[in-house]
Order: C-alpha cells, then structure tokens, then sequence
C-alpha cells in the first residue's frame, strides 16, 4: 500500500512537470517539444450498489513523430483504490495515422499487483475511430490483449456524444487477481459532453459492464456481480 | 462605452502624430490624441477613420516595439511598427535610392523583409539566410535601389512576429507615367488579429488540429444528406472522406473563433472608411498581410478593373469578385457613377468572419454589409484525384511503396528533383527530355519523390489538375449561382512583353505535403529543418512545378526572383511573387535565376511556414 503510495506520488508529480514544461523558441521551429496533460475522464459513476470515483488520464512530451506517454485508469470507491493500472510508453509515429507504442504497465489491486511489458497501436482507424490495441506480456508469463477504441459524433458544435468499447482478452488464469482467460471483460459507455471550450467539457454518459468466462466465475463466487450498468457524471479537461 | 488609455504607453520618441495610433474597442469609441488631450467620441454607428501614417522620401527611420492594442474589447500587446498596426505606408519611387534604419526594441530579435522587392540578398531580410536579424536594442540598415513600381508590402520576418502586428505596406511610385489612370488611390491592407498568442495557436494545432473548425460535420448535416439522397447515396458519398479520415470541411486551419479580421486595422464593427467623389476613377490597392486567412473580395454593386498582381501591371480585365492568397497584393481600378455608399467586403475563405470598409462620398455613410456565402466544402478534386474514384488516391502508404517504385521506375530522368534523382533517376539518366517551352505549362508526369512516403505525409495527389484555371475552392460556382465573375490566374497577362523569352532548360517538381491530422508540413515531406538548399545555376531559365499534395490552399512565395506564372500566352507571362497552389492542383511558372544569393522559399501560412519551407541557393557554380 505504501508503495503504491509513492508510486502515484512519483506519477502526479511528472505530470505536473510534464505540463509545466513550457515552450519557447526564438526562431519558429517547425517541430518543437511541447506537452500535453488530458483528463479524459474524471468522474463519478452511481451502480446499484454504490458510487465510485473513475479517472482516465494521459500525458506526453515530445516531438511530432517520438514521444513519451504516461497513461493511467483507475477507480476508488468508498475511499479505496479498488484498482489502477499506470503505463510508461514510447511512442513513435509510424504511418500518417497511426504511433507504435511499447513500455511497462503495473496493475495496482487490492489482491496481487501485476507488471506488464506493453506493445500497441494507437491511432486513428478508418471511418474515425480512435484505436488502440495492445498487447501485454506478463512477468510470469501471462498474456493479454486490449481493444478501445471510440467514436464521436458531433450533434452540434459543441455537444458531442461520445460511444466507446474496450475489451480484455488473457492469456490464462490469474487466480490472484480474478482473471480468467479467453475473452474478460468488455465495457461499452455512451458520453454526452458539452464542449464549453474545447479544453473543457462536463458531461453525462452510462456505461454498461459484462464479465465473462472465468472472470465471471471467480466474481461469482467472490459474491459479486458480473454485469452492471452505472450513471456517471464527469469533467473532461486537458492543456 | 469602451476607451482605450494607451497614449502613455507609446512607446516612441517622434511626436503624437494624430494618425499614428494604434485603434481599438471593438465596439465604439476610439481616442484621437489632439495635442495630448485624449478625445473620445461615442456614437457607435459613426464609422471612425483611422490609418498608418503616410511616409515618403528616401530615408526612413522605422521603430519596432510593443504597443498597446484592442481589436475585440480586451486591451493586447502588439508588436507595432512606429506605434501603429499596420505600421506605416511607405511610399517610395521607382529608380530611388533608398535608405531605412530600422530599431529593434522589442525583448526578441527582429527583422523586416520587404516583399516581393527584388533587392541584393543581403537586404532581403530573412534572418539566417540574409543576415542575422535585428539583435534588441540594435538597428539594421537597409539600403537598396528601388527597380519596380507598384503594391508591394514588408513584415517581420522572425518568429511569429506577422500575427502580432508587424506588417505595412508600400506603395511605389513608376519612374515612367503609370499606364493606370485614377484620380485617388487606396490601401486596402487585409489582416487577422488574435488576442491568443501565435505561440499558443501553434502549440494548439498540434495537439488538436480541428481546434478551430466549428463548421463541422454534425448530426444535422447527416439528416440533410439522408432525407436529400436517401441513406445508401449518402453512405457512399461519405465512405471515401471516412476511409481516407479526411475532413470535407477543414479550409482554414485557424478560423474567426480566433481572429478578428482587420481592414487597415479597422475591426468589422467599426470598418474602414474611404472617400470619393462621383465620377472619379479610384484605385484600390489590395494587400493580404494576414497570418494565416486567405480573403475573397468584392464591392457589391462595383466591377473592380484587376490592373496589377503583385504590384506588376497586368492587362486590364474585369471581375465581380477575386480570391487574394495570404501575401498576394491585387491592384483594381473602380469608377463609382453615384453618390451612394459601397461596401468592401472581405470574407474569409471559409466564411468564419471577414473585414469591410465603405467607399462613399460622405464620411458619416455607411454601407449595407452583405451576407456572407456558403463556406466552401472540398471535392474528389481537392484531393488531386481523377474525376469519380478513389482507386486513383493513394491514401495509405503501406499499400503503395511498390506501386511508387515502379512509377519511379518509368521515370524520364528528371535530374532536377534531387530525390527522385537519388533513388531511380540513375538508371534512365540517358533519356533525358527536353522541358516544354516556355509559357504553357509542364508535360511532365508527376512523381510523388521516395521522401514523401511516410507517417508526415498523409495525402499524395496522383492526378493533380493545373491550377490556373480554378478560382478556387467555395467560388467554383459563383458565376452559376450569383452571376458574378471571379477571377482566375488564367485571366492575368503581363501588361508588357515577356522580357525572358527563352525556353526553361529544366524543371524541378516540388511537392506541397503535410499530415493535417498530426499537423505537420514539410515540401517533398522533408521539413525545412532537414532539407538542402535547392540549387539554381546564376543565369538559367527553369520551370518550378508545384503540386499540392494536401486539401489545403497554400501561398507560395518565393523571394528574391519573380514566379512568372504559365497562364497559356508565352508572350505575356505575369510576374508574380505569391502563387496560391489550389488543393489536389498543380500549377507552374518559369523563374529566372538571376539574383545570387540564398532566398527564402515557402507557404506564407504563418504556421505551416517553419516546416513548408526551403532555402533557394542561386550561385555561379549552380548545381
């Protein structure tokens, strides 16, 4: 736990500083080195059970083609971190669309924390879809692939609604932290959001949870539910 | 009711000179120093006049530095020239010796070039290629022999120094009697303020390209084209833009939501004004000195008489309407046959605002401004493909690295092009052919160099239209639908003779690339940073093709040396010095290289400029 702690501490603290890298050049450089910090999301999400606190935030510093990301996703609820995930990647620019990115993933649960070597696309797709898909290799072995990708559709200028399916596909169980393999878990939300700049944009959304396979089994039997939809509500913010 | 109380803040030492003041509160009132009393007047309908001061002779004293401004209700720091934006009319004449120191007081280095003069390359103020800037505190003298007449312009040429303020105007008088008559002339300089800083535009179009665009595609629209074509006709309309993630609506890469569009520093609210009497014959001279916006132009109820482009007279002819690239100036003779109030109307090329200013015989008038048209949407052909099909378009790279190859394989030795001369040119070096002559145009088939294949290009225009007969996108129609006539490069022939008649003894084809999406521009897709000069022999003739492989208009402008454009008559080819290349399009001119020296050569979009951009190495040795 305190680990964790000093993790996060470490992990806010670059961002800040990614953030607070600022730009100058005299002579206009056509490619210079600038940052970006975006909450993508921030918000709190009403199941039937209880509410929890969601976040989904990335930075990167660099060039056009060559950056660093760091991305996290994670959720508290009732004042404990039920999970999170960090990831430190590079990034490079491989065709007009679309930048490999490979680097370190840690999974930080309540249960067994896991450490993952990651190599993925992210890009956008034909039909403008916002891709990414990774695959992680795990330190004992275990493998995973991951689908996310959304679209928006614009209803005016300004409110966009936002849908997005992600899905976790393993390698083997993972009794520790209650994976099973083949096809996990997928999570498909609708998001409406109102750009009141386009750095800033509160929104509402739903989003529909499934488990499957053993996954589903071992929250069975942990006495939990496998599929769930929640409210949410939440601010979308970057600079 | 706003006023602004910046005459503390001038900065400059000459005098209060009633004109030179920078105007502002975009609602109403504006201070008039009268021996350093502020004066401020209300009545918002009273259009305020309010111009750069006038200077003329042949030395100048021209002081670079900040000063206070307010184009839209927030008080802003601009970079000015002698306190005002624009800066001051220079008015100069042909044959003149002319001298100007120009002081820096700005925290930054600074520059002034003076273009589409064709001056000694030390003069030509480019820093790094010219010389090595304008350190602060310092000044740099300029000194040249003025060779030509006509509308030119000057503007910082160091950072994003343009989009702050740092721009004028020039008029040259001709040494011989002008072959224009008029009885009172005008400028009509054309700009874009924004209260963001160019730095901040900039980083904002390379993490969000479309930051800008609110004229996007929404639910609305794909309703229309349903209930209009029915949903298959719409899904396969829309299937090609969804395959190739190209945007039908990106024409503007920075819009009205950021700028304020200025006539002679005049916002749209308050609007310039201009004086006439019945019967006179009045001589506009248009300038584009804005940073990134290209205007459409007209005078309802007037037919403007093009007489020069780029400050070179040209055969008069008449047009309701002209389409004026960032950089490009446009000379128009207009004789009003009343006493009513017209409007000049500048919008910008995708319709998120515009300028405008009223020509009247009585300075409390004020004209009726029009609406503006449809914002322009891009076609099969703004993305250099054949009429009716994508199979042409070469949208992903990794399908077509093969299929370049073997084009390059035909290729018929084009030495001029160093990147295909690398790769393929070697092995048909003995085939070389001749270049078309003279004034009608490349035969050359277009080659899309080795270079351009990569994550920083995404478009390559396989069947590039030339240019020259296109107004351009969003005024295709304009004679169909308004009945107005809009000008086309086509239309402009050199008032005189061709003075170089020879045939170009080679071609260099040159390619517009960029990647909208991660925002990056580069020519042949080798950003200036990474590129070798060009190289042109002291002396030679030779033809530029320029194809646009982006959906994107760019004003090319290169220094030093006149882009004589192929309209169709080789006896009266025009000079230009600014060349708008249509998205998708080609379009080519001859140059005569005979100015040694290192130029500047790029797009005069100020944030597509850093990357769009080569140094052009004229010398003895050439090649």
């Amino acid at each position: 736990m305190n680990k964790q702690f000093l993790i996060y501490r470490f992990f806010f603290t670059g961002l800040i500083l990614l953030s607070a890298a600022s730009v100058t050049w005299g002579h206009p450089a056509a490619d210079p080195v600038l940052s970006m910090l975006s909450f993508n999301r921030l918000e709190q999400r009403i199941g039937e059970d209880d509410t929890e606190t969601q976040w989904d935030v990335d930075a990167w510093l660099g060039k056009d083609l060559h950056k660093l990301w760091i991305k996290t996703e994670g959720s508290y609820s009732d004042g404990n971190r039920e999970s999170s995930e960090l990831e430190l990647l590079y990034s490079r620019g491989v065709s007009p669309y679309w930048d490999i990115q490979t680097g370190w993933r840690g999974d930080f649960n309540n249960t067994d924390n896991r450490q993952w070597f990651a190599l993925g696309l992210q890009g956008l797709a034909p039909y403008f879809f916002e891709t990414e898909i990774t695959l992680y290799l795990g330190q004992h072995g275990q493998t995973a692939v991951r689908l996310d990708t959304d679209y928006e559709l614009l209803l005016t200028q300004k409110w966009v609604l936002r849908s997005a399916f992600e899905a976790d596909i393993y390698g083997r169980n993972d009794r520790a932290t209650k994976t099973g393999s083949g096809l996990s878990e997928i999570e498909a939300g609708l998001y409406l959001r109102y750009e009141i700049r386009r750095e800033f944009a509160p929104y509402i959304g739903l989003s529909y949870e499934r488990q499957f396979g053993d996954t589903a089994h071992y929250t069975r039997s942990s006495g939990q539910r496998t599929e769930s939809l929640e409210y949410l509500m939440g601010i979308k913010f970057w600079f | 009711m706003k006023t602004i109380s910046s005459f503390s803040h001038m900065t400059h030492q000459q005098g209060l000179s009633r004109r030179r003041f920078v105007q502002g509160a975009a609602s109403a009132g504006a201070l008039i120093g009268l021996g350093g009393t502020p004066l401020s007047f209300a009545a918002a309908d009273t259009p305020i006049m309010k111009f750069p001061d006038t200077l003329q002779g042949q030395h100048f004293e021209l002081h670079i530095g900040y000063q206070n401004v307010n184009f839209t209700g927030a008080q802003q720091i601009a970079t000015a020239i002698n306190g005002s934006v624009p800066g001051p009319i220079l008015r100069w004449k042909e044959g003149d010796d002319i001298s100007l120191r120009v002081h820096n007081h700005l925290h930054h280095d600074s520059s002034i070039h003076w273009h589409g003069m064709i001056l000694p390359t030390g003069m030509d103020g480019v820093p790094g290629l010219s010389f090595a800037g304008i350190k602060p505190g310092e000044y740099f003298d300029y000194a040249f022999k003025v060779q030509q007449n006509g509308t030119y312009w000057y503007h910082s040429h160091s950072g994003f120094q343009e989009q702050t303020g740092l721009y004028g105007a020039i008029v040259i008088e001709p040494a011989n009697p002008d072959p224009v008559a008029y009885d009172r002339d005008y400028v009509i300089q054309l700009s874009d303020w924004s209260d963001q800083a160019p730095e901040d535009i900039y980083i904002k179009l390379k993490k969000q390209a479309d930051y800008y665009n609110y004229k996007q595609r929404t639910v609305v629209d794909v309703w229309k084209d349903i209930k209009e074509k029915g949903v298959s006709r719409s899904w396969a309309e829309r299937r090609m833009w969804n395959e190739m993630r190209m945007n039908q609506r990106d024409i503007s890469d920075v819009t009205g939501h950021a700028y304020t569009y200025l006539m002679n520093g005049n916002t749209p609210e308050q609007g310039w004004n201009g004086l006439f009497k019945r019967g006179e014959r009045i001589r506009l001279r248009f300038i584009n000195s804005a940073a990134m916006t290209i205007f459409d132009v007209r005078i309802p109820g007037l037919k403007m008489t093009v007489v020069a482009a780029d400050g070179q007279n040209v055969e008069p002819f008449s047009v309701d309407e002209f389409r004026i690239g960032v950089a490009e100036t446009y000379d128009v003779v207009i004789s009003p046959s009343d006493d009513s109030a017209y409007c000049v109307f500048a919008q910008s090329i995708d319709r998120s605002g515009f300028c405008r200013g009223t020509l009247s015989p009585n300075p409390s008038w004020m004209a009726e401004i029009p609406k503006m048209d449809q914002a322009p949407l891009l076609s099969h052909r703004d993305m250099g493909m054949a009429m009716g099909g994508m199979h042409a378009m070469h949208a992903m790279p990794s399908m077509d690295h093969s299929k370049h190859n073997m084009s390059a394989m035909k290729a018929n030795g084009d030495l001029s092009n160093p990147h295909a001369g690398h790769d393929m040119g070697k092995h048909s070096a003995h085939k070389v052919d001749v270049p078309a002559p003279a004034g009608m145009g490349s035969q050359r088939e277009i080659k899309h160099p080795a270079t351009e294949f990569g994550p920083q290009v995404d478009m390559r225009a396989e069947s590039p239209m030339n240019g020259v007969d296109d107004p351009g996108i969003g005024l295709r129609d304009h004679q169909q639908r308004y009945g107005r006539r809009v000008l086309k490069y086509s239309d402009l022939r050199n008032l005189y003779k061709t003075e170089d008649r020879r045939d170009p003894k080679r071609e260099i084809q040159l390619h517009l690339s960029g990647n909208m999406e991660r925002y990056m521009w580069s020519m042949d897709g080798v950003p200036f940073a990474d590129a070798s000069p060009l190289k042109f022999k002291y002396g030679e003739r030779l033809r530029i093709v320029l194809v646009n492989d982006s959906m994107m208009t760019h004003p090319i402008h290169l220094h030093g040396v006149w882009s004589e454009l192929e309209t169709g008559d080789p006896l009266h080819i025009p000079k230009k010095h600014t060349v708008l290349v249509q998205p998708g399009s080609k379009i080519s001119y001859l140059v005569s290289a005979d100015a040694v020296g290192r130029w500047a050569y790029h797009c005069h979009l100020l944030y597509h400029m850093p990357g769009m951009m080569r140094e052009v190495l004229i010398s003895e040795g050439g090649v």
